[in-house]
C-alpha cells in the first residue's frame, strides 16, 4: 500500500494545516465568502480541517449590489446548511451614506475595498482569509500565504516576511492584519478537479445555460441592476457559462457548452485564456492593475 | 494520478533565469493567450523581433522598470506525468534570502550559469546554501550554449567542475546532473536539440519529470506538532478531544504508543480521523486528528512522538542561523524563536562561527551577523522544547527566529546542521564534517 499522497491531496494537506495554524494563533479570523467557487471550495477546506466541530471562524460578504442572484441564493443556502455566521457589508450602505461615490462607468468592483477594510477594523478581524491563488496573475506570483497589511489594509512588498518551510509568522501588531491564502499553490484546473473529486456543489452559472448578454470589449456581459446594452450593442441570447462569478458589472460570460463538471473540466484543461484576462474588466485596465488594487487594500 | 515536485531556481537575470523560467511556461503551453498577448505587445513596444520571455515572469512593476526581480515568486506548471511548483529565486538581490525561502521547500534545485563564463562565485555560493537547506537534488543548467556554438568540451569542463564542487558539499554523484541549454532558442529545455548532438542526457523538462522525488520520511520515527484541539462538545460528540496536525516524519496507527512533549506523558492512539472517514494508517505531509486512549492535558505546541524514539528535550542548544534581517545579530540578543507549532521566548549566547560559502570555510567568533549572512550561534530557551536535528528531520529541525518588537521574521534556524566546509587545501571532504544532503533523502520539504 502506497501512502504517497497526489496533486491534489498535497494541496488539501497544505491548505487544512494552514487553517488550523489562523485557528491556534489567531483571535478574530474571517473568510471571505462569495459564493463563487473558491471561496466555496476555501469553506470546504475549513469544514473539513475542523470536523466534527464546527468552523470556528465566522464569513464576511461584501456585497456590490451587482451580484448574480443565483449566487446571492446560493450563498445563503450554503451558510443554512452548515449553521454558519455570516456577515454582509453592502457596499449600497456605504453609498447610501456617503461614505463612497458611484463611478462614472457604474462599475462598483473598486468600490469592495473601503467596505472590507471598515468590516475589519468594526469587527476588529486580524485574520482574513481569501480564495486568492498565486497562478492567477503575474503580482499574485509573488504573494505570500500569510500576507501582512497595514492598519490601512495595504500591501507593502518590502514588508512581506520570507516564508520558511511551512512555519509562517502571523505577528502583527494592533490595528495590523494578516491576510491568509489557503489555496496560494492551487491552479484553476487543480481548483476544478478538487471540485470534481469531492464533488462540491457550485452556483449553476458556472454551467452553461441560456442568457441574454450583450458584447462590450471583448466580453459578454449580461444584463442586470448594473444596466443593459447601451447604443450600438445589442441584447442576444447566447450559451454561456461563468469562469468567475464577480461584480456583474465587470465579470464577463464564455460561449460555453460545458454543462457539467466533466466538460468544465476538459474545457479549462484546453483554455487558451487565464480565467481573469478572459473574463474580468477591472483587471484589463492596466498591465499593473492588480499591484495597484493590492497595494490599496483589495487582495 | 500525478504527483507534485516543488523546485527553486537560482541564478541571476545575466544568466537568462527569467527567460528560462518564462521558456518552461512556454513550451509546457503553461501560458495562456491573454497573457502571452500581453508579452507579444510589451515586446513589440520595446522594438524586440522576438518575444522576450522574461515578461512573463517579472512581477511587479518596480521590477520591470529596474529590469531585475527582488523577490521569490511562484510559477506553476504541469505535464501528464508530473505537478510542479517552482519557486523562482533572484540571484543578486538579497540571495541569501531568497534561496534560503525557495530551498527550505524544494526537493531538487536547478542552478543556471552562462556558458560563456562557467562556475562562478554565485554559482559557489548558491550550491552551498542549497546544500546546507537539505534540497536533495541539484541540476546545472549551462545556458547560452549557443553563443560557445554548442562546444561540447566548454560544457564537459564545465560539468566537472561543477560536479565537484557539488561532491565537495555533500552530494552524490547520481544526484547531480549537468544539461547544455539555451533558454532563448529553446535547446534541450522541452525539446531535444539537434545542435547537441554530443549530448544523450534528458532535457530539463525530462530530468524534472523523470527524477525520483524524495519519499516523505515514512521510514523516520513519528512526529506530530498539535496544532489545535479539536472539542465539538455537541451532544453527538460530547466527549470528542482530538488533536489535529500535519505529520511532520513518519507514519502512526492506531495502537501506536506515543509519548507527548515536553511534558514526557505517555498513551496510546486509538483512532485517526478524518472528515473522509477513520484511517489505518497516516503518513508524513497527511493533515489528521489524533485521538488517544488517556486523558491527557495536550494543547498547541506539544509535539506527540513515537514512544520508542523521541526527539530530545532541551532549552540549550547550538542551531545555523541565516540572518535575513537589516538589523546585524549580536550575542545576547533577545528573540523569539518558533518551532513547530510553538513559540518561545529565547536568547543567542554566542556567535560561535561565521560562514565564508565562497571558501566553504569559517570565521571563528564573529562580532555580528549581518544580512544574508550564515553562521552558528548556541541558544538558550525560556522553556524546553523537543528538537530534531536538521539532517534527521527538515519539519522538526528547523525553524524562524523572530523580532520581540516588530514581529518581523529575522532567520532561519537549522538545529545543528554542520556547516558544508572544506578542510585546507583538501579538494573533497568526504571524510570532513560538510552535511551530507544525500542523507537528506530521508526527510523531506514541506507539504
Amino acid at each position: 500500500m502506497t501512502l504517497a499522497l497526489d496533486t491534489l491531496g498535497r494541496l488539501e494537506s497544505e491548505a487544512i494545516h494552514i487553517f488550523r495554524e489562523v485557528a491556534g494563533e489567531f483571535d478574530r479570523p474571517v473568510i471571505l465568502f462569495s459564493g463563487g467557487k473558491d471561496s466555496t471550495l476555501l469553506l470546504h477546506l475549513a469544514i473539513k480541517a475542523f470536523y466534527p466541530a464546527p468552523v470556528p471562524f465566522p464569513l464576511l460578504h461584501v456585497d456590490t449590489g451587482h451580484n448574480f442572484d443565483e449566487v446571492i441564493e446560493f450563498r445563503d443556502r450554503v451558510v443554512a446548511q452548515h449553521g454558519l455566521r455570516l456577515e454582509v457589508a453592502k457596499v449600497q450602505d456605504w453609498i447610501d451614506d456617503g461614505r463612497l461615490e458611484e463611478r462614472p462607468d457604474g462599475t462598483r468592483n473598486p468600490l469592495q475595498t473601503v467596505p472590507l477594510l471598515d468590516s475589519i477594523t468594526q469587527h476588529k478581524f486580524d485574520a482574513v482569509f481569501g480564495g486568492g491563488r498565486r497562478d492567477e496573475e503575474r503580482a499574485r506570483a509573488k504573494e505570500r500565504i500569510f500576507s501582512l497589511r497595514t492598519a490601512f489594509g495595504q500591501w507593502d512588498p518590502k514588508r512581506q516576511r520570507p516564508e520558511l518551510w511551512n512555519l509562517y509568522n502571523g505577528r502583527h501588531r494592533a490595528g495590523e492584519h494578516v491576510r491568509v491564502f489557503p489555496l496560494s499553490n492551487w491552479t484553476e484546473l487543480d481548483v476544478w478537479n478538487y471540485i470534481e473529486r469531492e464533488g462540491i456543489e457550485l452556483p449553476d452559472i458556472y454551467y452553461s445555460h441560456q442568457r441574454d448578454v450583450f458584447l462590450r470589449d471583448g466580453m459578454w456581459l449580461a444584463e442586470g441592476p448594473w444596466g443593459t446594452a447601451r447604443e450600438g450593442e445589442t441584447l442576444q441570447r447566447k450559451t454561456v457559462r461563468y469562469r468567475t462569478v464577480g461584480d456583474g458589472s465587470c465579470t464577463g460570460a464564455v460561449e460555453s457548452d460545458a454543462a457539467d463538471i466533466h466538460a468544465v473540466i476538459a474545457e479549462v484543461a484546453a483554455s487558451r485564456l487565464t480565467e481573469r484576462g478572459a473574463t474580468r474588466a477591472d483587471d484589463r485596465l492596466s498591465e499593473a492593475a492588480m499591484e495597484d488594487r493590492k497595494r490599496e487594500g483589495y487582495f | 494520478m500525478s504527483d507534485l515536485l516543488r523546485l527553486a531556481t537560482a541564478g541571476s537575470v545575466d544568466d537568462g533565469k527569467s527567460t528560462l523560467v518564462g521558456r518552461l511556461l512556454y513550451d509546457t503551453k503553461s501560458v495562456l493567450a491573454d497573457t502571452l498577448d500581453a508579452v507579444h505587445r510589451a515586446s513589440a513596444d520595446r522594438g524586440l523581433a522576438t518575444p522576450d520571455l522574461s515578461l512573463l515572469v517579472d512581477g511587479l512593476r518596480s521590477e520591470r522598470e529596474q529590469g531585475i526581480t527582488i523577490d521569490v515568486a511562484y510559477r506553476y506548471f504541469a505535464t501528464p506525468k508530473r505537478s510542479f511548483v517552482l519557486a523562482d529565486t533572484p540571484g543578486h538581490v538579497q540571495y541569501t534570502r531568497n534561496t534560503v525561502t525557495g530551498a527550505s521547500t524544494a526537493q531538487l534545485g536547478v542552478l543556471l550559469v552562462d556558458a560563456r563564463k562557467g562556475v562562478i562565485e554565485q554559482t559557489r555560493r548558491h550550491a552551498a546554501v542549497l546544500a546546507l537547506l537539505g534540497v536533495p537534488r541539484l541540476v546545472l543548467a549551462v545556458n547560452k550554449i549557443d553563443l560557445v556554438d554548442y562546444d561540447e568540451v566548454t560544457f564537459s569542463r564545465i560539468a566537472k567542475e561543477f560536479t565537484a564542487h557539488a561532491t565537495a558539499l555533500g552530494y552524490t554523484e547520481d544526484a547531480v546532473v549537468e544539461i547544455p541549454v539555451s533558454a532563448l532558442a529553446g535547446d534541450n529545455v522541452v525539446e531535444k536539440s539537434a545542435n547537441t548532438p554530443w549530448y544523450s542526457g534528458p532535457t530539463l523538462l525530462e530530468h524534472l519529470e523523470n527524477v525520483p522525488v524524495e519519499p516523505d520520511p515514512h521510514d523516520a520515527p513519528f512526529r506530530f506538532p498539535v496544532q489545535y484541539v479539536i472539542r465539538p462538545r455537541t451532544a453527538e460528540h460530547l466527549d470528542y478531544r482530538g488533536y489535529a496536525g500535519l505529520v511532520a516524519a513518519g507514519t502512526v496507527k492506531p495502537g501506536d504508543e506515543i509519548v507527548v512533549l515536553p511534558s514526557g506523558r505517555r498513551s496510546t492512539v486509538t483512532k485517526i480521523d478524518t472528515m473522509d472517514g477513520e484511517l489505518t494508517e497516516a503518513a508524513a505531509g497527511q493533515s489528521v486528528t489524533l485521538l488517544l486512549a488517556d486523558d491527557i492535558d495536550i494543547s498547541r505546541g506539544d509535539l506527540i512522538a513515537s514512544a520508542g524514539n523521541a526527539p530530545t528535550v532541551t532549552d540549550d542548544f547550538e542551531a545555523t542561523l541565516c540572518w535575513l534581517a537589516e538589523k546585524p545579530l549580536k550575542a545576547g540578543a533577545r528573540v523569539l524563536v518558533k518551532h513547530g507549532t510553538r513559540t518561545v521566548q529565547a536568547m543567542v549566547t554566542e556567535l560561535r562561527d561565521r560562514f565564508d560559502e565562497q571558501n566553504l570555510s569559517s570565521v571563528d567568533s564573529p562580532p555580528s551577523l549581518e544580512l544574508n549572512e550564515i553562521g552558528r550561534v548556541s541558544l538558550r530557551l525560556a522553556e524546553e522544547v523537543p528538537l530534531d536535528d536538521y539532517s534527521f528531520s527538515r519539519r522538526t529541525g528547523s525553524f524562524l527566529v523572530i523580532d520581540v518588537s516588530d514581529g518581523s521574521t529575522l532567520a532561519a534556524g537549522l538545529v545543528g546542521a554542520p556547516l558544508p566546509l572544506l578542510e585546507d587545501g583538501v579538494e573533497s571532504c568526504t571524510g570532513g564534517s560538510a552535511a551530507a544532503p544525500d542523507n537528506h533523502a530521508l526527510v523531506s520539504p514541506g507539504p
